[in-house]
């Protein structure tokens, strides 16, 4: 009883806050204020709602208590499950493998270029993970280097003619350049000063690429980019789009694979330390400045590539493709699926991407639904929706059958 | 010299209302230790309230400053309201979580308010009405000066001094210092600590609201995307000043204004935006504590 009365509290209070910006809408050029009670009501009814559930799950998660920080372990069974049955494992690949690789020659041109968006936004989202997941350091201005890769493709296509093979591992170059010149001065900052100076490095990009005309041709952007090269054959538009879709299946399994090596690897484990205690992993001797620089120019790299590829892919970039959006886009990739996460990032990304696709209703509420989900995610399942499994070892006697540590 | 005297004063009122925005995320800094990311959209929201109610008043016949009161009064009221329910759902449940997490809840919170905006309102820009009216007293001022420059200088230095008095000599503002400078410190000595994070949520958003209404009706156009930049730039000025300095968010915030000013002034204008952003660059090579902030005891 107490707590629907707080709820009904609760509800009246977001009447009131919406009250001006929901219910009315002004038309100031006609002078005409049109008021729309309805909307009142659906927030009345959803905050009711939303309130009692959300005190319920603040009290499961054990958030209430005002001493007890206790992530709870959530009822992981079936994922667990899941884990440790490798043939169902084996199986459920298999058939993913399977449908990727047979997609493009049963879905139309449009939707092979949809699953090419989302293959990209999955890199882009292992790419931000080795800078946000592994080393612990949020960067919101990610899609500079994206923008940074694809105009050194567009450019050095529009003056030289350079094609699509010669330009991906200069754009990597540039990326990865991008990556270390924000990373130098700013690695020895607290984590909350490079959230902002790395978003401030976004807007720069994006305003210099805007209006610095005889460079970057402003906000007209630059067409007609030649899409990646097949042994000098001209390709159809039906198969050119396959293509580049291989193309980034391909990219998409060689980055799984790389970011899987590069977590295990000295360099992954020091950035896994940087995360979790910059001053103990500076104590066993990691140099946690050269690590974090490594990592920004890793995952700018990432990036850079990707840029030279969205390039070709659209033959038509402008700075408008590169804003703050869309690093606020990836971001919650990696938020979503589980920082840290392969598993979750590849999950979260073919989420975001094509569910607004492919139900209009959520394209407009998209990024009002990314944007709450943070905040809820972080609150209920800061983990996200696949976590990440900690690597952990147990040791066992060897003549002591119970297997316990003694 | 009357091109210097220009940009002098457009950078004045526009430190101003940076050093507005700025001291809320100071004040909230520093005693939470979070770069509120959602605080550049409370300005946004101020700015969209007063120009609903000021519409709907004029429609109803109401006019000269009784349209300005009432708007800018319910802007501010509802400012507060909305600065309150941010902390209470995106920041209190992570008071103890790892400092990745408010940071990430904080920049979602700001994607979710102004996409608010944009869908219950509009994408477009809306023309903000002239609320301040040429004033009598204003004459010997008006060849120098517009009247919103007057106003915005002046309301920024009374809040300016309402502030300081607040912060030093009330029992509220020595709770606020007092968890400023060591949050379990201040709550051992029996400091309600969440009562002044929420007050300090409210005047930060308050403060910010009354810059969103002064710079609305300067610059005459609103829209739902006006509080990112002007966020980041505010927080700028607070890096700038150092970051939990009240009388730095002020000194930060009208470097930055002059800094923008003449720059786009004597240099060029098209980058105007770019220069706070390498001036913010600048600031955390050379001299991350900020001018008034306190030297961390760093690492070796």
């Amino acid at each position: 009883m107490h707590k629907l009365k707080q709820s009904l509290f609760i509800s009246l209070w977001f009447v009131f806050l919406t009250f001006p910006l929901l219910v009315i809408r002004v038309d100031t050029l006609n002078k005409v204020v049109e008021w729309r009670w309805r909307n009142m009501w659906y927030v009345a009814a959803g905050a009711f709602v939303l309130s009692l559930a959300w005190r319920h799950f603040l009290e499961k998660s054990g958030r209430v208590m005002p001493q007890g920080f206790t992530v709870s372990e959530g009822k992981e069974e079936f994922l667990r499950w899941v884990r440790a049955h490798t043939q169902i494992r084996k199986g459920g690949m298999v058939l993913a493998a399977a449908f990727l690789l047979l997609s493009p020659f049963f879905l139309s041109t449009y939707h092979t270029n949809v699953m090419t968006t989302a293959l990209i936004y999955i890199v882009l989202g292992l790419g931000l993970n080795i800078i946000v997941g592994l080393t612990g350091l949020l960067n919101l201005g990610y899609v500079a280097f994206y923008a940074v890769g694809a105009y050194c493709y567009a450019l050095l296509n529009h003056h030289f003619g350079v094609g699509f093979w010669t330009a991906l591992p200069l754009g990597v170059l540039a990326g990865s350049i991008a990556g270390v010149l924000l990373a130098l001065p700013v690695v020895r900052l607290r984590g909350d000063y490079l959230a902002i100076v790395t978003l401030g490095f976004g807007e720069i990009t994006r305003l210099i690429l805007e209006n610095w005309n005889e460079f970057s041709f402003g906000p007209s952007g630059i067409s007609h980019i030649s899409p990646p090269g097949f042994f000098g054959i001209n390709l159809g538009v039906r198969a050119n789009t396959s293509y580049i879709y291989f193309l980034m299946l391909g990219f998409c399994f060689f980055t799984i694979f790389m970011v899987r090596r590069l977590q295990d690897s000295r360099v992954g484990r020091a950035w896994i330390a940087i995360r979790e205690d910059e001053t103990a992993s500076q104590a066993m001797g990691i140099d946690a400045a050269r690590a974090k620089i490594t990592a920004f120019a890793i995952g700018a790299g990432w990036a850079g590539a990707m840029g030279v590829v969205f390039a070709a892919k659209t033959t038509f970039i402008n700075p408008a493709s590169f804003n703050f959006i869309e690093s606020a886009m990836i971001l919650s990739i990696v938020v979503l699926g589980g920082i840290g996460s392969i598993g979750g990032i590849i999950l979260a990304a073919l989420l975001l991407i094509l569910l607004p696709e492919y139900l209009r209703v959520f394209s407009d509420y998209r990024m009002l639904i990314f944007g709450s989900a943070m905040v809820v995610m972080m609150i209920f399942r800061p983990q996200g929706i696949l976590p990440y499994v900690r690597r952990s070892y147990e040791f066992h006697l060897q003549n002591d059958p119970t297997g316990q540590v003694k | 010299m009357e091109f210097f005297w220009g940009l002098f004063i457009s950078g004045l009122t526009r430190g101003s209302i940076y050093a507005l925005i700025a001291l809320g995320y100071t004040m909230v800094y520093g005693i939470i230790q979070l770069i509120n990311f959602a605080h550049g959209e409370i300005y946004m929201l101020g700015a969209f309230t007063a120009l609903i109610v000021a519409t709907v008043l004029t429609m109803y016949g109401l006019t000269g400053p009784a349209v300005l009161i009432m708007a800018s009064l319910i802007a501010v009221l509802y400012a507060g309201a909305y600065g309150f329910t941010v902390e209470k759902i995106a920041y209190k449940p992570l008071r103890q979580a790892p400092r990745l997490s408010p940071l990430i809840s904080a920049v979602g919170m700001s994607i979710f308010l102004q996409n608010y905006v944009l869908l219950a309102q509009t994408s477009d820009f809306l023309p903000f009405p002239n609320l301040i009216p040429e004033m009598s007293w204003m004459k010997p001022l008006t060849g120098l000066m517009a009247p919103t420059e007057i106003i915005i200088i002046l309301t920024t230095a009374l809040i300016m001094i309402l502030l300081t008095v607040f912060v030093k000599l009330t029992r509220m503002g020595r709770a606020m210092r007092a968890a400023a400078q060591d949050g379990n410190m201040a709550m051992l000595v029996g400091v309600n600590v969440n009562r002044v994070i929420s007050h300090t949520f409210v005047i930060g958003s308050v403060l910010a609201a009354v810059g969103g209404v002064l710079i609305a009706s300067h610059v005459g156009r609103i829209n739902f995307f006006m509080g990112f930049l002007a966020g980041i730039k505010a927080f700028t000025a607070a890096v700038l000043g150092g970051i939990g300095s009240i009388p730095g968010a002020v000194l930060g915030g009208l470097i930055l204004g002059w800094t923008e000013s003449f720059a786009a002034g004597y240099i060029a204008s098209d980058y105007e935006d770019v220069f706070a952003f390498v001036l913010l660059i600048l600031i955390l090579i050379l001299k991350p504590a900020g001018i008034f902030g306190r030297e961390e005891i760093k690492k070796p």
